[in-house]
């Protein structure tokens, strides 16, 4: 392992060399808590504990909450409201386990947009990145899939129009939608699935978020400078790192506590905010709600799913050049997943010979352009489509892949970067004069 | 890592002070959000709710029994008539009992015997609540599984039943309401 | 930057989410003052009562609460029955289908108070124990729901607005009368006006004016769809208060921890 050079653990007591021979458990705690981690890390590198908690939370609430709901179509929605009404504290375990989705967004969303100012995803940190990448794909089909246990209006109806979306594939669409639900239409088996599947999820996140901090321990965490630690020697090290136990742990803690604090504030006093009222109302096959919404978590990526209709000149063009095969509702799939692929190889478009955005000029611009474009979607996501909504999704979907596809390879070619310091030592002694002393 | 040293008139003590409060804040909150987790598993408000049933006796007639439902179980109700009674008290002496008690003691009022109807041998339901039910030798109940009779005080007094019928913890609210359990 | 950014994160996202709330769009809905509206709101037991007694007297003709169990009336916080009024109030207005009576061939009795509110006699009347939290998506402006946040504006609100929104006017499509609604999506529904004032006599000489009547219903449906509002406002209470004090104190900690390593000096 190239690691950073520091202490390692060292059995002392007889127990403790027998088993450290046996099986190095100790040693592996050991080295992952006290790992020398950058000691110039800024706020935003507090939302990996915050994510952290958040899986922690979903799991424990989630088993709590399974042991009194029932996956059957004539049953789920009444055993949600046995959950609300007879269970002990079971309003609260639902409402912690609704809200802490949007809580587990709100975290990912910060550390991905983090990642994408600070150069996190370059060289050599791909693997965390595209690790990260699969991490927040399976939290989206969790969330969604979970999204369909209460069997409310919205539950179904997000059920039907997702699937649909597979349906869009040309030739095997359909059968492939058919066997996803498990039958003509969403019901009972499709339930059932989901069901098993939300459960197992989160344990397969589990598994990929060790994998994730086990390659950003091999590599060494970034910084908000870019620049790498010293690795010359321990002291060296050391003068550019403090040990993850305690300084980040506690500083961590201290976020996620002022975070929790507003969490557990909306749970307390508006639980209901962040969801859709309609899914109050038990599902039903015959009746469509006036407007579905997926929840605010996914409205960035549903806006570029409607934004690519029929009339749009690009469209037009692919669906000419394949012979019709990619149409607008294809197009649109394929429009969804792109916007997401192109974050995940976000490695190798991005030129620049600078890692962090604080030192690259014409990209900070672009950046805060993507933040908003970002943030754009998510409105325009939950509006309706017409005029000038769908000019505004166009132009947001648009640019969501000019940044990654366009403007990323390119300046780094045409913008001339400042200089960062020198070393993480010298950027933090900039930072507490007093320190240097 | 090296500590500088803190300005010498503070105290060990007073310097660590704000370590322990925000561990020991830490720990409360902690088993405060444990607690609900593990609260969540013990009875839920409808089961709880039929911990104990209340039961109208008003319609039912000396001489006839009925049977309820308490906590899944069947309940045995038996307004027994004088004579009943009376060849219950009767027995009450007798020696050849196998789980000796007096009547007194399992009927609080002697009018109303209310029993479990579950035979103590291996679970059956004891016949005898339906008129033209077998009734066994003692004119209580009959278990016809492997043969157990009862009396009419529910006493065990001829078969494989080591006990008595058991008795459910009821109370009579008014004269004609009576809760169980 | 950074703080900037996170400013227009926050407003952003308070912007955006509220959007998937925008849903249904009406006709005006006047905001109301209730009495569990705020954090430290607690539900009136005097206008549940009331509310209850209206339910019981006009909507539960052809409407049910199903998903509410009787005894819960009896819970704290909430209507306030005694056991003994659960008891009577149920077995007065209720029956229900038993299957275990007449030796499994089933029978009606009298509710108890481990029975759950019928559902409804009309099927075309929607089950109302949760109908003030599925009409909570109204409120703008432009689909924020920032209303809600505000003003308190929700399912309540609307559900006072329907009962007493009926202009009169009627409409026969397809040999099913409509009646004209100002608050109703569509302006038509059809449920016909129940509440003309005076639809029920209150012991204590309370209004019952048809607003006051859609108030104190709106106020009982608000109960029953979230009968541990009160607990969960507690609950949230206690758990801000415990957390504030530890973040203080992390706070602290984590000046003290790293003050050495910034080069400045705390005495704490």
């Amino acid at each position: 392992m190239s690691g950073i050079p520091h202490d390692h653990y060292e059995p002392k007591t007889g127990f403790e060399k027998w088993l450290h021979q046996r099986l190095p458990v100790v040693g592996l705690a050991y080295d992952t808590l006290m790992i020398p981690t950058p000691k110039n890390l800024n706020w935003w590198w507090i939302w990996g504990i915050v994510l952290a908690f958040c899986l922690v939370l979903q799991i424990v609430t989630g088993i709590i909450l399974v042991m009194h709901y029932t996956p059957n179509v004539d049953l789920a929605f009444a055993s949600v409201e046995h959950i609300m009404r007879n269970v002990n504290g079971g309003y609260m375990l639902r409402y912690l386990h609704a809200n802490g989705a949007s809580l587990f967004f709100v975290a990912v969303y910060i550390h991905m947009f983090r990642g994408l100012f600070y150069g996190s995803y370059k060289a050599p940190r791909e693997v965390t990145w595209i690790i990260g990448m699969l991490i927040y794909l399976m939290m989206m089909g969790t969330a969604f899939m979970g999204y369909v246990l209460p069997w409310g209006q919205m539950s179904f109806w997000g059920a039907t129009v997702i699937t649909g979306l597979f349906g869009a594939i040309p030739f095997i669409g359909e059968p492939i939608q058919t066997w996803l639900l498990g039958g003509p239409a969403v019901g009972n088996p499709t339930l059932n699935r989901f069901f098993s599947l939300h459960y197992l999820l989160p344990f397969v996140i589990a598994a990929l978020v060790a994998l994730h901090i086990w390659a950003f321990h091999t590599t060494g965490n970034s910084n908000p400078t870019g620049v790498e630690v010293r690795r010359g020697s321990k002291e060296e090290a050391e003068k550019d790192t403090l040990p993850f136990w305690p300084y980040f742990v506690i500083k961590d803690l201290f976020a996620l506590s002022l975070i929790l604090l507003i969490f557990f504030a909306i749970v307390g006093f508006m639980p209901n905010y962040l969801g859709h009222p309609d899914n109050y109302i038990e599902a039903d096959p015959l009746m469509t709600p006036a407007f579905i919404v997926p929840e605010w978590y996914f409205l960035p990526f549903y806006a570029i799913l409607r934004a690519f209709t029929a009339d749009v000149w690009a469209v037009q063009f692919v669906s000419f050049i394949t012979g019709g095969i990619v149409d607008a509702k294809f197009f649109g799939v394929l429009a969804m997943f792109g916007a997401i692929a192109v974050m995940a190889v976000a490695p190798w478009l991005d030129t620049s010979s600078v890692r962090s955005g604080q030192y690259r000029p014409m990209f900070r611009w672009w950046y805060r352009l993507l933040v908003i474009d970002f943030l754009v979607l998510m409105w325009v996501g939950a509006r309706d489509t017409n005029f000038p909504h769908d000019w505004i999704s166009l132009i947001g979907a648009t640019y969501w892949f000019a940044y990654f596809l366009i403007i990323l390879p390119l300046l780094g070619l045409i913008e001339k970067p400042e200089t960062p310091p020198a070393t993480i030592e010298e950027d933090f002694n900039a930072h507490y004069p007093g320190a240097a002393e | 890592m090296t500590e500088t040293s803190a300005p010498p008139e503070v105290s060990p003590a007073r310097r660590d002070f704000i370590y322990y409060a925000t561990a020991g804040t830490g720990a409360v909150a902690a088993g405060a959000a444990t607690w609900p987790l593990i609260n969540s598993m013990n009875p839920s408000a409808d089961v709880a709710a039929l911990a104990s049933i209340e039961v109208d006796l008003e319609g039912i007639q000396v001489g006839t029994r009925v049977t309820v439902k308490w906590q899944g179980k069947p309940v045995f109700i038996d307004r027994r008539t004088e004579a009943q009674i009376a060849l219950a008290r009767a027995d009450d002496t007798a020696t050849d009992l196998i789980d000796p008690a007096l009547d007194a003691e399992r009927a609080e009022r002697p009018e109303w015997l209310v029993v479990i109807g579950i035979c103590t041998h291996l679970g059956c339901v004891p016949l005898g609540q339906d008129s033209g039910d077998p009734l066994g030798e003692w004119e209580g109940w009959y278990c016809p599984c492997h043969g157990s009779h009862y009396d009419t005080a529910g006493r065990i007094r001829k078969g494989p039943a080591p006990r008595n019928l058991d008795l459910p913890p009821y109370t009579f609210v008014t004269d004609t309401r009576l809760r169980i359990g | 930057m950074i703080k900037k950014l996170t400013a227009t994160a926050a407003l952003a996202l308070a912007l955006t989410t509220g959007g998937a709330i925008a849903a249904v769009t009406g006709g005006p809905i006047e905001d109301e003052d209730f009495s569990f509206e705020g954090p430290f709101g607690t539900y009136d037991q005097n206008q549940l009562q009331r509310g209850l007694k209206i339910f019981t007297e006009v909507c539960a003709s052809c409407h049910g609460l199903k998903f509410v169990p009787l005894r819960s009336l009896a819970d704290e916080g909430g209507v306030g029955f005694t056991m003994d009024q659960v008891r009577a109030y149920a077995a007065e207005n209720f029956e229900v289908w038993d299957p275990d009576l007449e030796d499994g061939d089933g029978d009606f009795r009298a509710a108890k108070p481990t029975d759950p509110f019928p559902e409804g006699n009309d099927p075309n009347a929607p089950d109302l124990s949760l109908m003030a939290k599925a009409r909570a998506g109204f409120s703008g402006p432009a689909g924020t729901g920032i209303n809600q946040l505000v003003k308190g504006l929700g399912g309540t609100e609307y559900i006072t607005a329907f009962l007493t929104g009926f202009t009169g006017e009627e409409m026969e499509v397809a040999g099913s009368v409509l009646y004209a609604n100002k608050a109703f999506p569509g302006g038509w529904t059809a449920m016909p006006p129940q509440l003309y004032g005076e639809d029920v006599e209150f012991d204590d000489g309370s209004a019952n004016d048809a607003h006051s009547e859609a108030v104190d219903v709106a106020a009982f449906l608000m109960w029953t769809a979230e009968p541990k509002m009160m607990a969960r406002q507690q609950a949230g209470f206690v758990a801000v208060m415990l957390l504030t004090l530890l973040t203080v104190l992390l706070y602290l900690t984590n000046k003290k921890l790293w003050a050495p390593h910034k080069g400045k000096k705390l005495d704490l």
